[in-house]
């Protein structure tokens, strides 16, 4: 099925890139949704939303802001390696990206796995005991985290691939467009961080 | 295509000066969270996000070297974004 | 597909090279095939969602239980909506029409991701997939309305979990062709093609487009979160947990009024691109039309509100939002009367898409024109809830929607698939189709506004008269659907005469083409100098 006619070799970085883009926006909105569900919950339980996001470990928060921002600052450098044809440097960034996001996701497990030892949980006794707002509060934590990290895990399979192609050389300084929509969309997963991290361990 | 010779080459350095700006935001906005400043302290707290996000968007993102059409949409979304929750609030608000 | 026993169609894009035609129509990255997968797969979902109808409608033909008891009728409503929302209205014309003639609109030879595109329709497959199965895996058939209001869709023992996931699934597919679409038109115009030479069905595209793009996710994340809540109990809808179910109405709302613009927008795009055809005559307020398309998009996205008006939102809210809905009406009207003007003083030939045309102006402004009503906080207030809603919504989807998307069919059969069917034919099914609507859904919003609820298996025996010419209008509408079909697929394909590259006389780039066209859609790309329609 794959045409071989010469007319349709379409190439359009320009276009690949723009679609990333919207790409992009549907899932800042798609974040957006939960954020819009946070607003309305935090403006009727703020004094709630403080207590709860006390339980918050805001060091571990904190430890994974720095982890994040650190990762995409390695993508961004493996585009600058890559332009400048230096392949190896290239790999190495795009290989300690991957360790960070790795070193998130452990960072992260510990975390659930205390709250969930404590006994903070949907469903558990103690969450229906709480406060409605602290109640709306965890499900809030438990729910965007877990999608944000659903997403690192998406991203993670995205630069291992991308990684692979940087070795074998499908991805050059002229072809480079799929490692910098790789790029965006890890930088992405650190955009929507940057707002979790506050709202929900900065509140206290 | 017709960029294709001339795309824009950002340097390591730069990558790390945004990188230990962006951490330092991140500690500012911590230690915030020390000071008792009442109902401010989320008002802060998102206000350094905001910059932050505009510092990944505009160097990691690479948008200040896009085209205006991209700037264009991404202010866009954001805009979108917040007339969504104002309207939203008009219910809430004035229940 | 379609024998090919014409000169035209050896080297067209039917023609499968002797390759094995599952796989070479399965996988096929061909924007053209793409939209008649899209064109069959909608046209059986069509068929099931109207079968269902049908059952609803007999039903209701006489007070107490005829054919099915209430459980089931609840189910088979929501299944109905299910279907005809999410897997027949909302693709509809832009999957269909808009990958088909899209890029041959634009003076392109596909799309601007023809995998994506391929992508997005088979997660369509996969998403109508797990929404049949929702009926009959699990713990019965969900029972909720398409519009899946919490708290009960969270309580509900029906199998909900899969039907919301199967929309999430078709959201995904509605976003990837949308985003292809806004790269297409950005990207991949003919040179020559200015933002205002471009025809107007790729205009309404693209306006489609965004919206697909900007609202799906919203009500995406939201039937993540009934899924969350009914698996892991992490309450954002359901008060016992927490949660406020008019949050719920507001996030799903937020998507699916502009759902309806994904709907109508590209309808009003192919009524635009006929009138002009057939009335021979430039398009009057061509710039006026393109506008209003984006207007309308912009708008309509914040109207979602007028949903809501009983379900206890502040007045502030309630105001403002009525505000805005009577606001969104002034670009959709704007629409009208620049077709009305197209055809005034025009030379007009009535052929068979022309007469769709027709109906769908008028059944259009029966259906916008009660949708003020709704719209207005104080008559709302009264209809809600009521069959009087239900007609409305059936006049702008089925009236305007499915009468353009009989109206497109009909206008490009011949360029699709190289064969011109029986207009006589045609045009008795056209007949037939408009009475039989008119009948079954007229009735509604009289008994309606004489208090008929909507989603009720029985009713107090004072609304039999209207049910009774409802169901009997269902039964017409149906024969006349049928005729179509029979029309269009057996008659035309044994007894169908070559189509001519351009049968209507038309003015834009798809009647430059062979009909069927080639596989490449153009030997050479054209240039372009002027606006489509100079007539
Ligand atoms: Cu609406």
């Amino acid at each position: 099925m794959a045409h071989s006619n010469p007319l349709l070799e379409h190439r359009d970085d320009e276009g690949a890139k723009i679609g990333m883009w919207i790409f992009i926006f549907t899932e800042i909105l798609l974040f957006g949704g939960l954020f819009l569900v946070y607003a309305v919950f935090r403006n009727q339980y703020s004094e709630d939303f403080h207590t709860a996001a006390f339980e918050l470990n805001a060091f571990v928060g904190t430890l994974n802001t720095v982890i994040l921002l650190c990762s995409s600052a390695t993508v961004a450098m493996s585009i600058t390696a890559v332009l400048k044809k230096d392949r190896k440097t290239a790999m190495i960034l795009l290989g300690i990206t991957l360790v960070l996001a790795l070193v998130f996701m452990v960072n992260k497990y510990f975390e659930w796995s205390h709250k969930i030892h404590e006994g903070i949980y949907p469903g558990s006794e103690l969450m229906a005991d709480l406060e409605r707002g602290e109640l709306l509060f965890f499900s809030l934590y438990y729910f965007m985290t877990g999608l944000h990290a659903l997403h690192i895990l998406i991203g993670m399979t995205i630069l291992t691939v991308i990684l692979f192609k940087v070795r074998n050389g499908s991805v050059n300084d002229d072809k480079i467009v799929l490692l910098e929509n790789g790029g965006l969309y890890w930088h992405l997963v650190d955009l929507i961080w940057i707002f979790l991290f506050p709202l929900l361990y900065l509140i206290t | 295509m017709d960029d294709k010779n001339k795309k824009h080459i950002t340097s390591y350095q730069t990558y790390g000066i945004v990188l230990v700006g962006l951490l330092i935001l991140t500690f500012i906005s911590v230690g915030v969270t020390w000071i008792e400043l009442g109902p401010l302290t989320v008002t802060v707290a998102l206000l350094v996000a905001s910059v932050k996000v505009f510092i990944v968007l505009t160097y990691f993102m690479h948008l200040k070297y896009d085209s205006l059409f991209i700037k264009l949409m991404v202010a866009g979304i954001f805009i979108l974004f917040a007339v969504i929750i104002v309207i939203t609030f008009l219910d809430y608000w004035f229940r | 597909m379609a024998k090919l026993d014409t000169p035209a169609l050896e080297q067209s894009f039917l023609n499968n090279h002797g390759k094995n035609p599952i796989r070479a129509w399965l996988f096929s990255t061909d924007h053209k095939r793409i939209g008649i997968l899209y064109l069959l797969s909608i046209g059986f979902f069509f068929l099931v969602g109207g079968l269902l109808g049908g059952l609803m409608r007999i039903e209701l033909i006489a007070p107490g239980e005829t054919i099915m008891d209430p459980q089931t009728y609840n189910g088979v409503f929501t299944v109905h909506g299910l279907i005809m929302i999410f897997l027949v209205v909302i693709p509809g014309l832009s999957a269909v029409f808009g990958n088909f003639f899209l890029p041959i609109l634009i003076g392109a030879r596909d799309v601007a991701f023809p995998k994506l595109n391929l992508l997005s329709w088979w997660l369509y497959i996969f998403g109508a997939i797990l929404a049949i199965s929702s009926q009959f895996l699990g713990s019965g058939a969900p029972d909720t309305g398409w519009t899946f209001y919490a708290p009960y869709s969270t309580e509900t023992g029906s199998n909900v979990v899969l039907a919301v996931f199967s929309a999430f699934v078709l959201g995904f597919s509605s976003i990837l062709t949308g985003l292809n679409f806004i790269v297409t038109v950005h990207r991949m115009r003919a040179p020559g093609m200015t933002w205002f030479k471009m025809p107007l069905f790729p205009w309404s595209l693209y306006a489609t487009a965004w919206i697909q793009v900007l609202a799906t996710p919203i009500v995406g994340v939201t039937f993540l979160m009934i899924v969350a809540e009914r698996l892991f109990q992490i309450g954002f809808f359901d008060p016992s947990l927490g949660g406020d179910p008019l949050l719920y109405q507001h996030l799903f709302w937020i998507y699916s009024h502009p759902a309806v613009y994904i709907m109508i927008l590209p309808a009003m795009g192919v009524v635009t691109e006929i009138i002009p055809t057939f009335a021979k005559k430039h398009i009057f307020g061509y710039k006026a039309i393109a506008l209003s398309s984006l207007a309308i998009a912009a708008v309509g996205y914040f109207v979602w509100g007028h949903h809501m008006y009983t379900a206890g939102m502040s007045g502030t809210a309630r105001w403002f939002f009525s505000f805005l809905t009577f606001i969104v009406a002034v670009p959709s009207a704007i629409k009208v009367f620049n077709w009305v003007a197209t055809m005034h003083k025009g030379s007009i030939t009535v052929r068979t898409p022309f007469l769709y045309t027709l109906a769908f102006i008028f059944l259009f402004m029966i259906g916008g024109l009660t949708g003020l009503w709704l719209g207005a906080l104080a008559t709302n207030v009264h209809l809600h809830d009521t069959a009087f809603v239900v007609a409305h919504f059936h006049y702008i989807i089925f009236g305007g929607m499915g009468f353009a998307f009989f109206a497109g069919l009909h206008y490009w059969y011949p360029k699709m698939f190289g064969k011109m069917y029986d207009e006589k034919l045609a045009n008795v099914a056209f007949v037939i189709i408009f009475i039989g609507f008119n009948l079954l859904y007229f009735p509604l919003f009289i008994i309606g506004m004489q208090g008929m609820p909507r989603r009720y298996a029985d009713y107090l025996p004072e609304y039999t008269g209207g049910h009774f010419w409802s169901t009997m209008g269902a039964i017409v509408l149906i024969t006349g659907a049928l005729l179509m079909i029979y029309n269009l697929i057996i008659r035309t394909r044994k007894k169908g005469t070559p189509a001519e590259m351009n049968p209507w006389g038309g003015k834009s780039l798809e009647w430059t083409l062979e009909s069927p066209p080639k596989e490449h859609n153009f030997d050479e790309i054209p240039t372009i100098t002027e606006n489509p329609y100079n007539y």
